[in-house]
Parts: structure tokens; sequence; C-alpha cells
């Protein structure tokens, strides 16, 4: 990914300038290489025609005419069109003439829309982020500092002369240096390159070092971006570690959320709920209908805040239902609870099926949760998954207070310990049953909400949680909050640390092996558990 | 209610009372495509714009004076129902062709069941050839049509001049045996192997956090593509993935090969613009045939209320399926009868001006499609913009050259 051909032959004379002007930054005025090329009706044309568009792109940035910028940009973003008498720029869906700015009714059939492809983008990428150093705001101007850092190119030098000579901005500034640096890669001088890898070391440019490195002759900068790559592979490592940390735990937040309802239903009232991936399916659709209902509104970004409340209330009836109807009758009769609640889960797939389609819906992201949050320069943590980790714990931290500080806490624990001294002192059990029955799968409904926004959204949807959720449970230990909670971050981090190793489907087999293992020598799990399920098992 | 299971019972309900009364009247044949599961989201479509074939075939008078029946059936992603639900509309329904499938391991699955019972089967995706059979027409491409012309492109210097290939697939036939020939074919154009990263997820795989890692982790060292052959719907959150964590295409393109508008719709293609899909089709073609398709799809789509509605797209192998399905009518006109053999024979050498906005050909021996092969990028609203085609359709090579062996091959 070289620059393009025409700027390449111009390269030589701008890297004379560069030696004599850019060895103490700032000091120099811009060198002009050429007469300014501005955008007039003659360099459009050529700007539109292929054969020379690589070129009038290349003078137009050199010349670092500003007026050139929405053209640029337009042709960036798809939205410059050829008509038939003008080039038009198609301006928030108004067609304007690219010239003059003039509105222009023109048939959009008669249109030919100007198509680039990645190597021409990669040009206008770093051509329009050079022109935007001349204007616009200070995180504007340092947006494109950073584009230019990643994606340099000779021609745009010119323009972050110009941008160094009379920017006001420290951070920009000094950004502004660093690339006018990195810029002098291709100097003759060894010293510049000297300098210039010592710049692409900080911004851990391993891709232009590398380049360098296959053309470089003196030996002395050889050694020094043997050095340079060196310490940036380590840097890297070190945040793919970081990264490889972050997936486990991402991971372990979703297996989390898909556990801790079946962390109440069998966890804590010894239920094996086979239909509980269902109760999972039914809060990532109760989401889904929610933001149909929010498609086209101004506040669809949050739909989600909406879809919390619906979705544990959908999943908590849906298991009201199911506790009333099955669940109730085949107290301590744990085969026959595993095959109704099988039978019932086939059944919930295929009301789904027949409801809503055998297809995935689409369930977007709002925009706030899309894109990433940039920790260092090689790693972005995605929005969604840093979102549902927060949610996550938001959610054990509800379930955690619900089971010790409310009243429904107090006596589904009193129930679950001694369900006949309960009863006994008055605690009418079928209704506790029922209420805590309810909201575990409420909670399930939570985590079906959270699956929504990084998974697909199907009616077999929850077949593929079933097994992770009651590996976690048995994991952690029937009936600990704690044990689930480090069960599931557990099963992350080691199925993530295997994937790079061993691949994913590999991972997958070799942390089964282990649990198996696991739970032979320790059947009680992680933590021991007490209470009903014991006495029953 | 969305009816897909109810269209499949009406038809096979249909087929039942056909049986017995007007078994004379109709020509039935079989759309064997999965309608849930892992490949809903590809097949579905297929299905649809098979039944608006049929309907556009039997509005200008059917076949040989008779009405086409279709007869639907859902295999469910699973492979070996898929050579069940194959005997059933050969042996039970007696359909003349069967128009289906999608993943190369249901095809493999049927196949013995079409060769066993001499049915025959329009098979409308690019695969990774390695196969023959007397009993199957491929309307898709094959990998001279697909892979390596887009492997080409990844190295030429308006690609990007990649040199080092991150291979990433769904673990399954039509992936490996794809990695297997490009690897064959990047030996030979001089690229080695610590240059070659081979990775398989499962199907249905929906965590690529540390995939995409490892891409850019591999990408750092500059000239890196990614060449994918996901299928199924975890190409969702593939692409989600790869958005979030900002993997830019001017940095590492990623190629697909399973991937078209329909994966795309209902994923905000924005931060993936610049990433590439190598078809034979695209619905962004401007050319009379293909406004005609387009028009005909969104009329059908609108009147039979289909899921999706206006967002509704064509792609390539829809266009194949819709090839494949005129190209029978023509052969069976040709040949005035369905007979297997009679059709198989009138085949060879049916021409078609298809939506591509090319006249294909059937070969006239190895019952693949002459087509054209085109290259496009990932535009911001889910469409493809084509940055490189073939000036005409090319002849397809079942048997890769770059496959030690397939020299000795006959072709026929």
């Amino acid at each position: 990914m070289r620059s393009v051909p025409s700027a390449e032959r111009r390269l030589l004379t701008l890297l004379m300038l560069l030696t004599a002007t850019a060895a103490r930054s700032g000091e120099a005025a811009p060198p002009e290489p050429r007469p300014p090329t501005t955008l007039d009706a003659a360099t459009l044309d050529r700007l539109v025609k292929p054969e020379s568009r690589d070129e009038t792109i290349a003078s137009l940035v050199e010349a670092t005419d500003v007026h050139a910028l929405p053209v640029l940009r337009a042709l960036l973003e798809g939205n410059l069109y050829l008509g038939p008498t003008a080039v038009l720029v198609d301006r928030d869906g108004a067609l304007q003439d690219a010239l003059t700015g003039a509105p222009a009714p023109v048939d959009r059939d008669q249109l030919e829309q100007l198509t680039i492809n990645n190597r021409l983008r990669r040009t206008l990428e770093r051509s329009v982020a050079a022109l935007s150093l001349l204007q616009g705001s200070a995180s504007e101007r340092l947006a494109a500092v950073r584009v230019l850092q990643d994606n340099p190119g000779p021609e745009v030098l010119p323009a972050v002369q110009k941008a160094l000579a009379q920017e006001r901005d420290r951070q920009v500034k000094e950004a502004l240096r660093a690339t006018a640096a990195m810029l002098a890669l291709a100097s003759p001088e060894p010293g510049q390159r000297l300098a210039a890898i010592e710049e692409l070391r900080k911004a851990h440019a391993k891709r232009r070092l590398l380049q360098q490195r296959e053309v470089e002759q003196d030996p002395a900068v050889l050694a020094a971006l043997d050095d340079a790559v060196r310490e940036v592979d380590l840097a890297l490592q070190r945040a793919a570690m970081v990264g490889l940390f972050f997936s486990g735990l991402s991971l372990g937040s979703i297996l989390l959320l898909a556990a801790l309802g079946l962390a109440i239903t069998f966890g804590l009232m010894g239920v094996i709920n086979m239909a509980h991936g269902e109760l999972l399916m039914v809060g990532a659709y109760a989401t889904w209908l929610v933001q149909s209902a929010f498609r086209g509104s101004r506040h669809f970004d949050w739909y989600l805040l909406a879809a919390l409340p619906a979705s544990f209330l959908a999943a908590a009836a849906v298991g009201a239902l199911l506790e009333i109807t099955v669940v109730r009758k085949l107290y301590g009769r744990p085969l026959e609870t595993l095959l109704a609640t099988w039978g019932a889960s086939l059944l919930i797939v295929q009301t789904v099926r027949v409801a809503f389609g055998a297809q995935n819906v689409e369930v977007s992201n709002p925009s706030w949760m899309s894109g990433g949050l940039t920790l260092l320069p090689d790693l972005v943590l995605p929005w969604n998954r840093i979102v549902i980790l927060l949610f996550s714990a938001g959610v054990l931290a509800g379930v955690w207070l619900l089971l010790t500080r409310t009243r429904l806490g107090l006596l589904v624990r009193a129930v679950t310990q001694d369900r006949q001294r309960a009863a006994g002192l008055g605690v009418r059990t079928p209704r506790v049953d029922l209420l805590a029955f309810a909201v575990g799968s409420g909670i399930a409904g939570l985590g079906g909400c959270a699956l929504s926004q990084i998974g697909n959204v199907g009616p077999e949807l929850g077949q593929g949680f079933i097994v992770d959720s009651f590996m976690v449970v048995v994991l952690g230990g029937v009936g600990q909050l704690a044990g689930t909670t480090i069960a599931a971050g557990t099963l992350g981090a080691v199925n993530k640390l295997l994937e790079p190793w061993a691949g994913a489907v590999m991972a997958k087999i070799v942390v089964l092996v282990f649990v198996i293992l696991f739970i032979q020598r320790r059947p009680q799990g992680l933590f021991a558990l007490r209470g009903r399920a014991l006495e029953e098992g | 209610m969305n009816g897909r299971f109810g269209l499949a019972a009406l038809a096979c309900a249909l087929t039942l009372s056909a049986a017995d009364a007007r078994a004379e009247e109709t020509l039935k044949v079989g759309i064997l495509h999965s309608l849930s599961g892992t490949m809903a989201i590809s097949e579905t479509s297929l299905k649809d714009v098979a039944l608006m074939t049929i309907q556009e075939i039997n509005a200008k008078g059917g076949v040989l004076g008779k009405k086409i029946e279709p007869v639907v059936v859902d295999p469910a992603s699973n492979w070996p129902l898929f050579a069940e639900k194959a005997r059933q509309l050969l042996t039970k329904d007696k359909v003349a062709a069967v128009f289906g499938c999608w993943t190369s391991v249901s095809r493999k699955s049927v196949l013995p069941v079409f060769e066993e019972l001499n049915g025959l089967l329009f098979y409308p995706v690019q695969y990774e050839g390695e196969e023959l059979s007397q009993n199957v027409f491929y309307t898709g491409a094959a990998p001279n049509q697909q892979a390596i012309p887009a492997v080409e492109y990844l190295m030429s210097k308006e690609g990007g001049g990649a040199t080092r290939f991150f291979l990433l697939g769904t673990d399954y036939v039509y992936p490996r045996t794809t990695n297997k020939i490009l690897r064959a074919f990047l030996h030979a154009k001089g690229v080695t192997d610590k240059d070659i990263q081979e990775t398989y997820t499962p199907f249905g795989h929906s965590d690529y956090q540390t995939i995409v890692a490892q891409i850019k982790a591999f990408g750092a060292g500059g000239h890196a593509a990614v060449i994918s052959t996901i299928n199924g719907d975890s190409n969702v959150p593939f692409y989600k993935e790869l958005g979030n964590q900002g993997l830019k295409a001017t940095d590492i393109p990623v190629v697909a090969f399973s991937v078209g508008e329909e994966e795309l719709r209902g994923i905000d293609t924005k931060p993936l613009v610049g990433h590439l899909a190598a078809w034979n089709y695209f619905m962004s073609l401007k050319n009379p045939a293909n406004t005609a398709f387009i028009k005909q799809w969104k009329e059908y789509v609108k009147k039979n209320n289909l899921p999706g509605g206006d967002s509704r797209v064509t792609n390539d192998p829809m266009e194949a399926t819709y090839v494949g399905i005129h190209m029978w009518a023509q052969a069976v006109k040709k040949a005035g009868t369905t007979k297997v053999d009679a059709v198989r024979a009138a085949m060879s050498g049916q021409t078609f001006t298809a939506p591509s906005g090319f006249a294909l050909k059937m070969d006239e021996t190895n019952h693949h499609l002459w087509k054209p092969v085109m290259i496009g990028e990932v535009q911001g609203n889910g469409q493809f913009s084509v940055v490189w085609k073939t000036s005409k359709p090319i002849r397809a090579q079942p048997w890769s050259p770059y496959i030690p062996g397939n020299e000795k091959r006959a072709e026929r």
C-alpha cells in the first residue's frame, strides 16, 4: 500500500524541501512545490476522469487548496455524481453543483455515481485529513493528524508544514510535529530517518517500520529499526494480552447473565429447568419487539431502557406460567421435571417460530453501543461488550441484594433451606416458589436482552446457552451466587485464553473436558452447597 | 403468522390431493432450502425467489402446457435431514427437478440420493469445485470464477498489493477445500506458509472477539488481507465485531465469498465500507435485465407481504436460482419431456440473459455455467460497488489445476 504513482514521482523534490525546512519544525514557511492548483472547472474535469484522478488529488493537496475539501470529501463518501452537464455533490439529500454550490435539480436516474476503491479511499482519506488540518475545530484537527500518522503520503507534507506554522493548540501542534518527523522516513539523511523511526516507535506504527526495513540500507538506521520493531512488538503483545483478558471477562459476563437466572431456579430451588435457554430467547424477542415499536422514533437510541423491564416481565410471565402448569406439580422429582421442562422448551421454540418466523430477527445496537473505546493505539474495546460487562455486574448486585436484603429473598432462602419448617412458621411456600421461579426467569429475560446486543436473535438462541448455563451453575457449586460468578469468569477466561492457540472448536472441547474432570474430582463444585438440593440429592 | 411451515404444509397437502385427482395437470419441482436454523439467513431468500420465478413461468403458460407446482420442504440446516427430504421429494412427490442447497455439506449429503434415484439438482451457490455429478447442474461459481480472481485482485496494485493472507472460515468442507486450493494457488504465486494463517470456527459461532484481535495482530505485519469463507448467521456477529473494533478496509481488507447483500441486511455497514465480496452478480449492477429482475422481486415481496418488506434485496445466489429455473424450463421445452436423461441432454449449451447483464451459457460438457466475475466493495447503504470485473463470462474449472492430481481428471 504505497502512495500514488504521481506522488511518488514528486517524492524526491519534496524530500529535498523537507530536509531544508523541517529540520527544526515549525520554523520555516511551507514550501510551494508548484503553482497552486485550485479547484476550477478544468481541475474538476481531471478529478472526474479515472486516469487523471490520482494526480489531480495529489496536486490539490500539495497546493493546500481547502476549497477542494468538500468535493474530495464527497468523493470519499460516495456523494459525488457525474450529471449530464456538471459534476454534482449530494449534500444531505440535496444536489448541488460541485463548483458553485448552486442547487441543481437533476433527475437522479441521469446521474452516475463516482465510485472509488480501497486504494483510492486511502489516498482520499489522507488528502481530506491533510486539508482538514487547515480548518475546523481543534478536535477535528487532532483527528486529522491522527489519520495522517496512520496513513501518510509525501503529498500531504505542504499541508502539514503550513498547519504547523499556523497551529496554536499545543496538543495538535505536538501531534503535527511528530507527523512531520514521521514523514521524513523517506529522507536521504540518516539522522532524519532515525528521528522518524523514534516517532513511529512511539506511535506503534509497526507496519511502516517493517516497510522501511525492506528498503533501508544504512546499518545504523537498520539497527534502530530492528530495536523499534522489537519494542513495538512487545507493546503489541501487551495490548493483545489485555485484549484477551477483556474478551475472557466479556465472555464470562455473558455466561454469568445467561446463568444467573438458573442459579436461582436450579441453584436455590433445585428445579432442573431445561427451558431456561428459551427464557433467554423470550427476553431477546421482547427486546426485538420493543425495538420495533421504537423504530423511526427520535428516541430510538434509548429503546434498551424500555426493553429491560419488558424483557424481564415477558420472561417472568413465561416462567410463572411454566411454574404453575408444569414445575409446581413436579417438585422433588428431578427426572420428571427435566423431561417436562424439555418438552416445554420445544413448545416455546415452536410457538416463537409460528409467531415470528423461523429466521433470525434483526436487533440493532443503539448508536451509543456501536464502535469502541480506544484504550491503547492497538486495543479497541467494543462499547457493546463494555456495557454488557457493567450490566451483568449490575444484575449480579441486584440479585445479591434481592436474596440478602429483601423479604422475598429471606423467604426464598428459608424455603430453600428447610421447606417444612418454613411452612410450619406460616410461610406460604407455593407462593414463594412461584415468585422465586418468576424472578429467576425474569433475570434470564434480562440476560436475553443483553445477548440480543451481541449475537443473533432466533428461535434457537436458547439452545446454544443451556449447556453453558448449567455448566456454570454446576461448576460454581449449586446454590452459590459467588460460585456462579467465579465459575462464569473462569470458564470465559479459559475459553478465550485457549482460543488463539487451539482454535475456537478445540477450545470448546477442552473446556468441556476440563469441566467433566473437575466435577468428577469435586462433585459439589467450587463452593460446597447446603440446603434442600443437598437433602434431595 | 409467518406461514413458512404453513406454506410447507400447504404444499404437502396440495401434493397429496394432486396425486390422486390432478396428477397430469402440473409439473412438480422441489425447493430444498433451509428455512430455519443457522443457514436460514441465506437460504430463505432462495426459496422466495424460486417461487417467484415459478410464478413468472406459470404466468406465461408454464411448460409443456402444464403449470409448474413447487413442493417446498424445510431441511432446517440439518445435513442428514437434507438427504431425507431429497429422497422424499424424488420418491414420494416424484418431482421433475429439485432446486436447492446452499452449503456444500448439504449438497454432499443429498448427492448420493440424486445419483441413486437419477434425480436432477440445480445448485445455485458458489462452491469449492472438486465435484462433477451427472445429476447436478451447478449455476453458482467454481473457484476459478470467484475465489482465485478475488485473491489475484487483492494481490494487484489496485487491490492493495496483499502478500499475507488470513484465511478464516466456518469448519466444513467448502471453506477447508477452498482454502486448500487457495493455499496451493498462493504457493504458486510465491507466498510462503509463514504468511498464510488459517482459522476455523464452528457453524453458528457468535463470539469473534479473539479472532478479530488475531486478525489485527496479523495485519500489523503489513500487506495483509483476510479471506472469509464464513457461512450463515455467524457473519452478523463477525462483521459487527469488525466494525466495533475499528478494523478498517483500508488497513486490512476482508474479502468474503459467502456474504452478499442479504447477509449484510440489518448490519450497519458504515464502519465496513471498503470490505469486499467476490460474486458473479451484484444488486447494484445497472442493466435492463437487472432492473427488471429487481422490479419483479420488489413487487413479489410486496404482493406476498414477505418479512422484511422494503428492505429485501437481491443477491448472487438468488440470481443463480432464477437463471437455473429458467434454464431448466427452457431445457424441458426443448426436450419435450421432463425425463431426467432427456432434460440433461437438452441443458447443454442452453443460454439465458441473466440479471448480471450477460447471456450466460450452460457449458456443453461440464454442467457449470459460464459466468462473469465481479468484485465489489461494501458501501454505506449495504450495497456493493463493483471495483473489478471480467469483460465476459468465463468457463468454470470444477477441478482446480492447483490441486495435485486433478490434471488427469476428465471433465465429463
